[in-house]
């Protein structure tokens, strides 16, 4: 197994639920799709093609300083309970990791991480610059990828088209290769099934959702991951700020259904929140669907002020600690399909039994 | 159901035409669907932008001199046909060789051709290297001392002194 003690907060530090609005915004991510000049993309190039280009950006991230200390996983190398448990944490797309349906990882897959900031390398494109913050902190998760951007650029060629801007291999990234992404949680707008016309509307303004996992992953517990359709035609601030913009309107509508319901139905709102804690606190056995929904129901308790002791963080944890990798390591070993959720169930039991005995 | 054409493997495409106000249903297996020219829907639709690349195919041959079949790109060798499968393009060169259905797609995809944002500034270009090299070691240091790095904020701090 992978030792994540070597990271700052084991790479999970955008859970603490100390950023901005982090009582909606779980966290906000920010990726640079970069490609180093006169190398063909990866769909085109070779294993020793890969290999240079790990080393080539690895000898210019030692030389940067907000890469200088970075730990480096090479995905090609680990398990396949290690590479999930990094995709697990949000650190590694599910391309990266090799968890597409073909389960195969590319030679050379690495990640180069320091702190809240890393490097995918020879992921869709050679560099994915990305960083992750806790809550709604846009301009400055950008900020921080960009200043590492500009340290790997003075380093490294990158190639770059006076009309097209950063060349990509898919053209749905070229120009500023920037996709900025909010993961937020929409209880309110879901129970009043308000929630699609609001994604519609999203859509027409340019703005795309995916699910708690980014690309290809489903709508799971009400979290919404809300980005930049577009990257070319915007400067990389206009693009924030629109997506900014829209995700504050966004956080002002839940926050409204959230009031409509406490409004209109009280009772049924606590039962429900309470019935999700219960179900956590007791239940012997829980699928992950099932676990998801259930701490989406705690998480809106919590928020409007209806369950008093339980922290925020505690439940953002349980979120990533709750997945199958994660279980895998915490017991040691290697759950089945059937006892998975049984484990889940009894992690659950343990950590919100010491958050209650924790506070007395 | 077997196929429509060979009778012999399974039909797993439907293919709908209308043909002088007849509809008509044709179910093919993958070989024979292939054979027809009609793409299967796992070769295309594996990418998000394999429906629109398969869906703007036919109109862009009308609108834009599509580089003729055959036609390479320089570097790597790629088609743009090899594109409109897989949805990711062979290398930066690409951009170039197919420049013109390139253009019609991003108008279409992102609304726009013209980057607008951060222009990167290519190595070597920047005039003044002793100038340039200062300011980025000045920055170095700013970063170094604002995430507390020390011990290389001194190690910076020496060789800028040097330099001045």
């Amino acid at each position: 197994m992978i030792d994540l003690s070597l990271l700052t907060d084991g790479g999970v530090g955008w859970l603490d639920a100390s950023g901005p609005s982090s009582h909606l915004v779980l966290s906000t991510r920010i990726r640079l799709a970069r490609n180093l000049a006169g190398r063909v993309f990866q769909g085109r190039n070779s294993e020793t093609e890969r290999e240079d280009i790990l080393s080539t950006v690895e000898h210019a991230a030692r030389e940067s300083v907000l890469l200088r200390r970075a730990t480096k996983f090479r995905l090609d190398r680990l398990e396949p309970t290690d590479r999930q448990l990094l995709h697990e944490r949000h650190l590694v797309s599910k391309e990266l990791a090799g968890l597409d349906s073909d389960g195969r990882v590319r030679s050379g897959a690495s990640l180069l991480i320091q702190d809240r900031i890393g490097v995918m390398l020879n992921e869709e494109d050679h560099l994915r610059i990305q960083g992750l913050h806790s809550g709604f902190a846009l301009e400055a998760a950008y900020a921080e990828v960009d200043r590492l951007d500009a340290e790997l650029g003075q380093r490294l060629a990158f190639a770059f088209h006076p009309e097209f801007g950063y060349l990509t291999s898919c053209p749905t990234n070229v120009g500023t290769g920037l996709r900025a992404s909010v993961l937020i949680h929409l209880p309110g707008l879901v129970l009043t099934k308000e929630i699609s016309k609001v994604l519609q509307g999203l859509a027409q303004v340019g703005l795309t959702f995916r699910g708690l996992y980014g690309e290809g992953s489903e709508v799971v517990g009400n979290f919404f991951q809300l980005s930049n359709q577009t990257t070319l035609g915007s400067s990389e601030h206009e693009l924030l700020d629109h997506l900014g913009k829209m995700v504050r309107q966004v956080m002002d509508y839940e926050e409204q259904a959230r009031q409509v319901l406490l409004r209109d139905a009280p009772a049924i709102i606590e039962d429900k929140v309470w019935r999700a804690y219960g179900l956590l606190r007791y239940a012997r056995a829980l699928s992950f669907e099932e676990a998801m929904n259930l701490l989406s129901g705690v998480r809106l308790g919590v928020g409007v002020g209806l369950i008093p002791d339980v922290a925020m963080y505690t439940l953002n944890k349980l979120l990533v600690y709750t997945q199958p990798a994660h279980l895998a390591v915490a017991e040691g070993v290697e759950p089945t399909e059937a006892d998975l959720p049984i484990r889940r169930a009894r992690f659950v039991r343990k950590v919100l039994e010491s958050e209650v005995g924790r506070r007395g | 159901m077997s196929c429509d054409q060979c009778h012999e493997r399974e039909a797993v495409i439907h293919l709908t035409q209308i043909v002088n106000e007849q509809v008509t249903t044709l179910h093919l297996c993958e070989r024979c669907a292939a054979e027809k020219g009609v793409e299967s829907p796992s070769g295309v639709a594996k990418t998000p932008l394999g429906s629109f690349l398969a869906a703007m195919g036919n109109n862009l041959t009308e609108t834009e001199p599509a580089p003729r079949t055959g036609d390479t790109c320089v570097r790597c060798g790629g088609s743009f046909q090899d594109f409109r499968e897989s949805g990711r393009l062979g290398c930066p060169e690409c951009y170039r060789s197919f420049e013109a259905p390139l253009r019609e797609l991003l108008r279409r995809l992102q609304g726009s051709t013209h980057h607008v944002g951060e222009r990167y500034a290519e190595q070597g270009a920047q005039p003044g290297d002793g100038q340039v090299r200062t300011a980025e070691l000045r920055e170095q240091l700013r970063l170094a001392v604002e995430t507390e790095n020390f011990e290389l904020a001194a190690e910076l701090r020496d060789r800028l002194r040097v330099m001045e």
